[in-house]
């Protein structure tokens, strides 16, 4: 299982930076690099993962009679932090969109000629 | 002193909470107000970090967040790692992001705070970056850093070139760091760590595998996107050519080095032991011979004074990776001292810059030709702050230079100084070209058309129509503006005359590459048993003096060939044959053609294109992955 998901983060890494890479539409840009976070989340959250284990929600008493049997909530702390991070991140990105479709009249990545060389 | 262990984290939380205050009651601050807040807790800042960085406490100084401690059962915690060199460069991030301040109190005049509050929490995002002892603490500080970044390089936003340089930046600097993330989740994966200590304590026990080679290529993919380090430059020049002036000084001057600054920091307390030396060398070489010889390429082709300035940083950074090839304290500590000297001199030159979009509204070196004259005191300057970037003694860029060139030597690579000598030249003489035609007016009118035409004839990134950012014409330069610069030109200065500061430099890096006393002083344990070896002395040599001349006049002479190329064409032409004169001289022959098509192939990859770039940003990822896994 843990290989499949592996897999599963790597292709979403991938097919994110593709999806940038091939955009014709900044908004599909944007929501590529969503697409990439996604795939760094599904890796942490399946680095920390264990067969059978409970969620790590620890009383005063720890995980009862196994405390080894939760999945580390370590990963899980991490993706929650770069969630918050990256919904700021993708949403200034998405308003400076709207700033380029409105001065640049579109959002087709090949026709910005504003930068070059 | 009594609290100074509670320095670092104020240092963070101090600006943190100013801007979290200027927006919250944005509305009700005026500006007076909140430009002397802002610059008033910029200073502090600096103040304080000073105090740490030239403190003469332990070396390094650790502070467990919420005094939570990794305890021997097991307990966790994040840690902040004040070592003087840490608080040094991070020193040097709040130094110059209070000089951007006060450049831009009547600079960006409008009732909004915005401004300082994303100034501020960009400084508490660089800051925390680097004091950070914890790979995934370090990752957050990044983000803070780029998000604020983002926003302020965005900034203008009414200014189409702006909108997209910022958005641009955001999406390659954020593939950097999800690279980064999931570099994190590897090395946390194989080791069940995250702190740099506590990694470096369970890394140390297994051979380096390949997996954990892949982690640090990961993880350092991001950091070398911030640095700008080429494949991953593109941003950069971008990002820098519509951002607000005082922003670009910091941009150049710490935030692209503190990518650097990151790199080694993961190699001496990690991956020291693990990954081979010649490893990292070979990969600091290549990085470091396509980042210096693209970016000043580029650097001499640019018409946007503000994208020449930032394809000049592109070029030094190349030189800083150069410098740091031999991975000793002494290559550290010169790196150190050529970045300060940089940060000052390129500070200024941007400040140099501003000041001409504030008068002429516009940055443009074709379009300003002979319109700056009045200005004998800039002009001045800005030749001045050309020969210092170019290498002049006793320019701290000098002596940072005359350093590099000894250490990257010293290290093996016998033809270094002579391309420090090509690139830093190369770098000046694009300054001093730009400074002669606009405040001297040196120099035939550049036709635009003769010299505009990029690749497949469409125009050059141009800097004639740029927005200003004053309000109206300014009749005369603020004081405030020029007081700025002059620091900036002062500190570029003093770095390369202040007696002594090259040996405190020194002693401080040797404390950052002393692997031992950090573990020791992060877990606990054994003190270490070797002590740090011989402080290495950071001062001028004869040759790197007769170097720094050397490249000064080259600059200054490939300057004068660029600006008065016709004349001079034309004067030795008139001693040739008809024939040949005409095959040779004119613009369009195959000669000049031939020679320019590389050139031309360069330029066209720097497209603006978002996908481009990310696409070159995963090229990198698999050269630097195969420079650090493979064996060499």
């Amino acid at each position: 299982v843990s290989g499949y998901a592996y897999g599963v983060a790597g292709w979403l890494m991938l097919v994110g930076v593709l999806g940038i890479v091939r955009a014709r539409d900044l908004i599909a840009a944007v929501v590529s690099l969503s697409v990439t976070q996604a795939g760094s989340y599904v890796l942490l959250l399946a680095v920390g993962y264990q067969r059978g284990a409970v969620a790590p929600i620890l009383g005063p008493a720890g995980a009862g009679s196994n405390p080894a049997a939760v999945v580390d909530p370590v990963v899980q702390a991490m993706t929650l932090t770069d969630i918050v991070v990256s919904a700021t991140v993708t949403a200034l990105l998405l308003a400076l969109v709207i700033q380029v479709a409105k001065r640049h009249g579109t959002v087709d990545p090949d026709e910005l000629r504003a930068l070059r060389g | 002193v009594p609290g100074i262990d509670a320095l670092p984290v104020l240092a963070i939380i101090v600006p943190v909470l100013v801007a979290v205050g200027l927006i919250g009651f944005g509305a009700l601050v005026p500006r007076v107000l909140a430009d002397a807040l802002a610059t008033g807790t910029a200073g502090l800042v600096l103040l304080g970090l000073l105090v740490l960085a030239a403190g003469d406490g332990p070396p390094v100084r650790v502070s467990w967040l919420g005094g939570w401690l990794p305890d021997a059962g097991g307990g966790v915690g994040i840690a902040l790692v004040a070592d003087r060199f840490a608080a040094g460069l991070a020193a040097l991030a709040a130094g110059l992001v209070t000089v951007a301040l006060l450049y831009s109190w009547r600079y960006l005049e409008s009732d909004e705070s915005h401004f300082h509050a994303l100034v501020l929490l960009f400084l508490a995002g660089m800051i925390g970056f680097t004091l950070s002892g914890d790979l995934f603490d370090m990752l957050v500080f990044f983000e803070l850093m780029g998000a604020a970044a983002y926003g302020l390089a965005g900034y203008k936003v009414e200014e189409p070139r702006s909108v997209q340089g910022g958005l641009t930046f955001g999406v390659v600097n954020s593939v950097g760091a999800y690279v980064t993330l999931a570099g994190i989740a590897v090395l946390y994966a194989r080791t069940g760590q995250l702190g740099l200590a506590q990694l470096a304590v369970a890394v140390g026990g297994q051979p380096g595998d390949a997996l954990l080679l892949f982690g640090f290529a990961l993880v350092v993919c991001g950091w070398l996107v911030k640095s700008a380090v080429a494949p991953f430059h593109f941003w950069l020049a971008d990002a820098h050519a519509v951002a607000p002036t005082p922003i670009c000084m910091v941009f150049s001057g710490v935030m692209a080095e503190l990518g650097l600054y990151a790199t080694l920091r993961l190699y001496t307390v990690v991956f020291e032991p693990v990954l081979p030396e010649a490893a990292m060398q070979r990969a600091c070489t290549v990085l470091g011979v396509a980042t210096t010889v693209v970016g000043a390429l580029m650097c001499l082709r640019q018409r946007h004074l503000k994208r020449l300035l930032a394809f000049s940083t592109i070029a030094h950074i190349g030189l800083f990776l150069l410098t740091l090839r031999a991975l000793d304290p002494a290559a550290l500590g010169s790196a150190a001292l050529y970045v300060v000297g940089h940060a000052g001199v390129k500070g200024a030159l941007f400040g140099l810059v501003g000041l001409l979009l504030a008068r002429y509204g516009s940055v443009d070196e074709l379009d300003l030709h002979a319109r700056a004259r009045g200005n004998r005191v800039a002009g001045c300057l800005f030749l001045l702050g050309g020969l210092a970037l170019a290498g002049l003694p006793p320019f701290g860029t000098g002596l940072g230079k005359a350093l590099g060139e000894l250490s990257a030597e010293h290290s093996g690579l016998v033809w270094a100084p002579w391309l420090f000598v090509a690139v830093s030249s190369a770098t000046g003489a694009a300054v001093l070209r730009a400074g002669a035609r606009v405040y001297f007016g040196a120099g035939p009118a550049p036709a635009d058309s003769a010299d505009s035409s990029g690749s497949s004839g469409e125009p050059r990134t141009s800097g004639a129509d740029e927005e200003r950012e004053t309000e109206g014409r300014l009749p005369r330069a603020p004081r405030a503006m020029y007081t700025a610069v002059l620091t900036l030109l002062a500190v570029g200065l003093a770095v390369g005359v202040l007696p002594g500061l090259g040996s405190s430099v020194a002693g401080a890096a040797a404390d950052f590459g002393d692997r031992a006393g950090y573990l020791h002083a992060a877990l606990g344990g054994p003190p270490p048993t070797a002590l740090p070896g011989s402080v290495a002395s950071l001062e001028w040599t004869t040759s790197g003096w007769w170097l720094g001349l050397l490249s000064a006049a080259l600059a200054a002479a490939a300057a004068a060939a660029a600006v008065y190329r016709r004349p001079l064409l034309r004067l030795v032409a008139a001693r040739w044959p008809v024939g040949t004169r005409r095959r040779i001289v004119r613009p369009r022959s195959p000669w000049v053609r031939a020679a320019a098509a590389p050139l031309r192939v360069l330029e066209a990859l720097h497209s603006g294109h978002v996908g481009d770039y990310v696409a070159w940003l995963m090229v990198g990822l698999a050269v630097l992955g195969a420079l650090v896994v493979l064996p060499v």
